[in-house]
């Protein structure tokens, strides 16, 4: 089926784990347009949801870095995280095997992607999910980009992963959604932690709703790195998210910048036609 | 310098729970696994977050390994300015800090332009 859905969304930490920190309608603006964003995802009655993360050590080290990885699991654990810091309910989340594999073999057509038969979930894709799919009743098929030690994955690749994704969900019979998540600008974890370059943000969300490849691949890490902090680098899950929309335009349903949750906490969605 | 092996530990401690028990009840069997220099060991057994801040460790890695030392996120921040002070610059990766004016700063900024719309 061709893929039902697109998106792309926020996944910092602080989302949860300082929750109460920001300010109050702010933050219950943002759970809003986090659910509705559920209930949009469920509305185009997927049988899985391809979550494209960024994700930070939980699996992937300096000593075996895969630029691309999918999980290939009938279930996977997260999140990673001291439950008491992140606030999030360690939990098992269902995957399906058989239908990670019908992805990844077409996947590998054209990127060569690593797979993993078991994949620990951290914020990259438990934060979102708290929100999304808060009983946990929905697939997930865990996707991976290296954005955290470099060499990173170039951007440009980033894109051709989107692209083999979306032909892998246009080909199979199941109904497929998809969502990257990551921060825009934001320098996290460091002593800068809540610095955000509003200005950069709202200009690579007209570049994604635009859906602009040449555009969103014109970025340098160099320049991203200067002006959007190493937590720019996660551009590279909304690139992918992009290229999967396959030229489909986007909209930005919610955009703030939340310091304490240090990013632009953001939720927005291709126009794929389900 | 041996930033890799610093990080490697450290990973082990945040996925692992093995590590983390064997930590726990033989730390000096478990830092004798990885090559590291006296400086490093010092920064990990103390622990100073400041330092291990500064040595370039990813700030991914080392917030959880703040959290693994009962360390709360605003004095984790704070460890992290003070290692900035103590020991200069960050020396290696991509964690350096940049300048910022602060959350409470930023937030009332915000706030103001918030009501100003």
């Amino acid at each position: 089926m061709p893929l039902v859905y697109c998106g792309a969304c926020s996944h910092a930490p602080g989302i949860t784990a300082r929750a109460e920190r920001a300010d109050t309608q702010t933050r219950q603006a943002l759970e809003s347009a986090f659910r509705r964003m559920g209930d949009d995802i469920r509305a185009t009655k997927p049988d899985a949801l391809v979550v494209i993360a960024a994700e930070h050590f939980a699996n992937f080290f300096m000593n075996n870095m895969p630029a691309f990885a999918i999980g290939m699991a009938d279930a996977y654990e997260g999140p990673i995280e001291d439950e008491a810091f992140l606030r999030i309910k360690r939990t098992t989340v269902p995957g399906n095997k058989a239908l990670s594999r019908k992805v990844i073999e077409n996947v590998m057509q054209t990127v060569d992607v690593a797979y993993a038969e078991e994949w620990k979930f951290d914020h990259g894709i438990s934060v979102p999910l708290h929100f999304l799919t808060p009983d946990y009743d929905l697939p997930i098929i865990p996707a991976n980009i290296n954005c955290q030690g470099p060499p990173l994955a170039p951007l440009q690749r980033a894109w051709a992963f989107g692209e083999a994704l979306r032909r892998a969900a246009d080909a199979v019979p199941e109904r497929i959604a998809l969502i990257g998540t990551g921060g825009i600008s934001h320098w996290p974890a460091t002593p800068d932690s809540g610095k955000i370059n509003q200005e950069w943000d709202q200009e690579f969300l007209r570049r994604w709703s635009a859906n602009d490849r040449e555009a969103l691949l014109s970025y340098t890490d160099a320049e991203t790195y200067r002006a959007a902090g190493q937590g720019g680098f996660e551009i590279r899950t909304f690139i992918a998210a992009a290229a999967a929309a396959k030229g489909a335009k986007g909209t930005v349903e919610f955009c703030e910048p939340i310091p304490i949750f240090a990013v632009s906490c953001t939720i927005a969605r291709m126009a794929v036609a389900a | 310098m041996s930033l890799y092996q610093v990080q490697k530990l450290i990973y082990q401690l945040n996925r692992d729970p093995r590590t983390r028990e064997r930590y726990a009840s033989e730390r000096d069997a478990v830092l004798a696994e990885y090559e590291l220099t006296a400086e490093e060991k010092g920064a990990l057994t103390k622990p100073d977050i400041g330092l291990l801040y500064v040595l370039g460790v990813n700030g991914q890695l080392l917030m959880h390994f703040a959290a693994l030392h009962k360390v709360e996120w605003p004095d984790y921040l704070e460890r992290m300015r003070q290692g900035l002070k103590d020991h200069g610059q960050v020396r290696e990766g991509v964690y350096a800090a940049t300048g910022y004016e602060g959350v409470e700063a930023h937030d009332a900024r915000l706030k103001r332009e918030r009501e100003s719309r």
